[in-house]
């Protein structure tokens, strides 16, 4: 039988109010066959955190675009990490410079998406990130 | 720690079994079994109506009254599959971020999936471990197209259909069977224009729907029409007595069995398509049915059949004579 759609959890932190390219992505996510969990805006790092947690998601998408991700991404990982959900990666998308980007990379997400990313690299990305290990295999 | 009690202490834990529900029930068959033992006094509430009627708006509002009574609420928010790559967009969170923060609230959003039909049963599941895990109110949101208004009669306690006026409010157009299926009918958008013209609409249609309704007939429940506005938040206390007097009307007349009957039969007949079909279908690879197939057309065999032929090679055709 084949396997289960990927769940993920696609949030915008922060007050910034536009949300056409988080939503570009969950559309192009879902059809790559993924079910994708749109919040909306306006969500804070512990909204966040709980929607991911109650969801039970492979992982969170950020979409950030005001430019205040050094504080939010940190955020939303460390709100993440306090309801034990370590385990959980977390992806950004958003313009951000390459220094910041090392820097998030060392410690609080997993993969950066820049304006220019494909979503076949996006999608290529999420799969290798969320593919189960062998002891979480049913 | 007993299962039932896991799930009451750990959210993660919930989230986590509650996945394990929708995708592997079978790995789970022996706790759901225990679950279904562990009695719970938990009223399922189903929301139906068209997209975009305000199903998520009221059921958020809904959700922050029953919480000043102080009663746990899920929520199970499902969405339509794309049938064309299998994803979904899973959108109903965004009308309910006020419910953020309260841990007397846990919402929880599905996709209907569904290529071997099998939501209404995957939910009932979904719905049962929620009610074991504590929440005193259940309730379930679905669009309302095709079966899955029905289903969600034989999954609820209390069945609400929600009709708005704008796009598509047109009486004619709203389906006879949706109406059939609602305890109680909700008029949201009552802050909008043609409200008042849908109200009575739907009253004049509820009244000639029920014709062998009697004054003295009071094992019949007539629905009551409530106008709401989930925007202005009116209408969401007379909904809420609305629905407890229909609680109490099923419970009065004996008819929670009536309706746990009911439910059980369509539950049992649903998970019995469901297995059957799912044996077949598992043991038989993807190319020994395209080769079943491409036989039949080469040798124009008719479907039926074919069908039967193919059924035959297994047990579970066999008629005991
Ligand atoms: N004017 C007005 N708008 C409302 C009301 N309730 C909901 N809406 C708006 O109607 C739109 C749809 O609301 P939802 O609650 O998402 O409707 P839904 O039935 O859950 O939609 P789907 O889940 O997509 O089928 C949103 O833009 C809401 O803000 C209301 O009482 N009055
Ligand atoms: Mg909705």
């Amino acid at each position: 039988m084949s396997s289960q759609p990927i769940r993920i959890l696609i949030a915008k932190p922060g007050l910034d109010g536009h949300d056409r390219g988080a939503k570009v992505i969950a559309r192009g996510l879902r059809d790559a066959g993924m079910e994708v969990i749109y919040t909306g805006l306006r969500q804070t790092p512990a909204m966040i955190a709980e929607s991911a947690l109650q969801e039970d998601v492979a992982l969170v998408g950020l979409s950030i675009l005001s430019g205040s991700h050094m504080t939010l991404a940190p955020a939303v990982r460390e709100a993440m990490d306090q309801l034990g959900l370590q385990d959980i990666p977390l992806v950004l998308g958003g313009i951000v410079p390459d220094g910041d980007q090392r820097q998030l990379l060392s410690a609080s997400v997993a993969a950066v998406f820049g304006p220019g990313a494909s979503l076949d690299e996006i999608v290529t990305a999420i799969r290798g990130l969320t593919a189960p290990s062998e002891d979480e295999r049913p | 720690m007993s299962l039932r009690n896991t799930l009451h202490a750990d959210r993660r834990a919930l989230s986590r079994f509650l996945s394990r529900v929708e995708n592997q029930r079978d790995s789970v068959a022996a706790q759901l079994a225990e679950l279904y033992h562990a009695a719970s006094d938990s009223i399922v509430i189903g929301v139906t109506g068209p997209p975009g009627s305000g199903k998520s708006a009221l059921v958020t509002a809904l959700t922050k009254l029953l919480r000043e009574r102080d009663l746990k609420v899920a929520i199970v928010a499902v969405d339509p599959t794309s049938p064309f790559s299998g994803g979904a967009i899973l959108g109903d969170r965004i009308r309910m971020r006020e419910l953020a923060g309260d841990d007397g609230v846990f919402i929880r959003s599905m996709a209907s999936r569904g290529q071997l039909g099998g939501l209404a049963w995957r939910t009932q599941d979904i719905a049962r471990v929620l009610a074991a895990a504590g929440f005193e109110r259940v309730i379930v949101e679905t669009v309302g197209a095709g079966q899955s208004e029905v289903d969600i009669v034989n999954l609820a306690h209390t069945t609400l259909v929600v009709q708005a006026p704008g796009a598509g409010d047109d009486v004619q157009a709203i389906k006879a069977g949706i109406l059939e299926a609602a305890d109680i009918l909700v008029v949201n958008k009552g802050d909008l224009p043609g409200a008042e013209r849908l109200l009575s609409a739907l009253k004049t249609m509820l009244e000639m729907g029920h014709p062998t309704k009697t004054a003295d007939d009071e094992a019949l429940w007539m629905p009551p029409v409530i106008a709401a506005s989930a925007l202005k938040s009116t209408g969401i206390e007379e909904l809420a007595r609305a629905i407890d007097a229909h609680v109490r009307h099923l419970q009065s007349h004996g008819l929670q069995n009536v309706h746990q009957r009911n439910q059980l039969r369509a539950e049992f007949m649903a998970k019995l398509r469901e297995s059957v079909l799912r044996r077949v279908i598992d043991s038989t690879t993807d190319d020994e049915l395209a080769g079943i197939i491409e036989r039949a057309t080469k040798q124009r065999i008719e479907p039926q059949q074919a069908v039967d032929r193919f059924l035959d090679s297994f047990e579970i055709h066999r008629k005991r004579h």
